[in-house]
């Protein structure tokens, strides 16, 4: 779980690390600590998974990459583990879950999430996902976004 | 868009995770990159300003966090689509929402604090709009070892 502390941090980088050569050491100048408290905590909300990574995250739009497409998978439960583990190892694949079917209407309890330059791009890649998942596939589809309704960034009190 | 130089690539490329909990650590990542510390910090400036980084920095989990994120989907009548967008965008707890091409045509994600909120807002949504709202929480999260590649 998180403290006070760990709050505090996250409210203090969602904008990013100061470009200083020193970068944890200014956080901790701000936030009243010490840099070997900053780094510990950093690595510690690293292994437990409350940060993804750090680094570069890129505007996928201003990259290029800004076809999205969904691509959605019926896959037999027991299948399913492994096959998901499968598909989110693939360098493409931006998110890969397991989610409930809603039959008759929604077959699918595998989504992964592919981005690419073109809506072409995105069907060549999954067709890949299709060749690696082979016969375990029972159906597949990929829903393209035709619209964005609302997007606002993630929003986390301090 | 402009196109990237060899140094802008290698670290967008290069610098996805991994950035090293250390005194230096754009020193650090940069030898690996062949680039100096100034450069490296003047670089990553450059592509933030440029808009091609969102960001440098921690990526932070939501859910870790203590959030609740649920996926959710809608079979709305076409003539009703604006309508009903307009209702489900109206709760400040919709983070996203895109129109997608399928009979469940509207796909939208219920972000809050609380993890019970979750079902409220979803039989708000129902309520309001009178259409059947399915939700499609994760029950497993894979791995992913997604990097933008320019």
């Amino acid at each position: 779980m998180l403290d006070a502390i760990d709050r505090k941090l996250i409210a203090a980088t969602q904008a990013g690390l100061p470009l200083v050569a020193e970068p944890y050491r200014a956080l901790a100048g701000r936030l009243g600590l010490d840099e070997a408290e900053i780094v510990s905590r950093l690595g510690r909300l690293l292994e437990d998974g409350a940060i993804r990574r750090i680094g570069a995250i890129p505007n996928h739009y201003a990259l290029g990459t800004t076809a999205n497409g969904m691509s959605v998978w019926d896959i037999a439960d027991e299948l399913v583990a492994d096959i998901g583990a499968r598909v989110g190892a693939l360098d493409f694949v931006t998110h890969c879950y397991e989610r409930p079917r809603h039959l008759p209407l929604w077959p699918y309890n595998l989504f992964a999430m592919v981005h690419g330059r073109s809506r072409d791009e995105v069907r060549a890649k999954v067709a890949e996902i299709a060749v690696l998942v082979g016969p375990a596939a029972r159906a597949h589809e990929v829903l393209f976004s035709t619209r964005i309704l609302k997007k606002t960034g993630l929003r986390i009190a301090a | 868009m402009r196109s990237l130089d060899p140094t802008e690539k290698a670290i967008i490329n290069g610098l996805q995770g991994g950035f090293p909990l250390t005194q230096r650590p754009y020193r650090d990542a940069g030898a690996k990159l062949g680039l100096s510390e100034g450069e490296m910090i003047e670089e990553i400036g450059h592509l933030i300003a440029g808009g091609q980084l969102s960001r440098f920095g921690p990526l932070w989990n939501a859910e870790a966090l203590g959030g609740a994120v649920c996926l959710a989907a809608i079979a709305v009548p076409r003539e009703r689509f604006d309508e009903v967008a307009e209702l489900v965008n109206a709760h400040p707890e919709i983070a996203h929402n895109y129109e997608r091409d399928h009979a469940l045509n509207m796909w939208f994600v219920v972000s809050t604090d609380a993890p019970e909120r979750i079902d409220q807002v979803i039989a708000e949504i129902e309520r309001e709009t009178g259409l059947r709202v399915r939700a499609m929480p994760k029950t497993r999260e894979f791995f992913v070892g997604f990097r933008v590649e320019v």
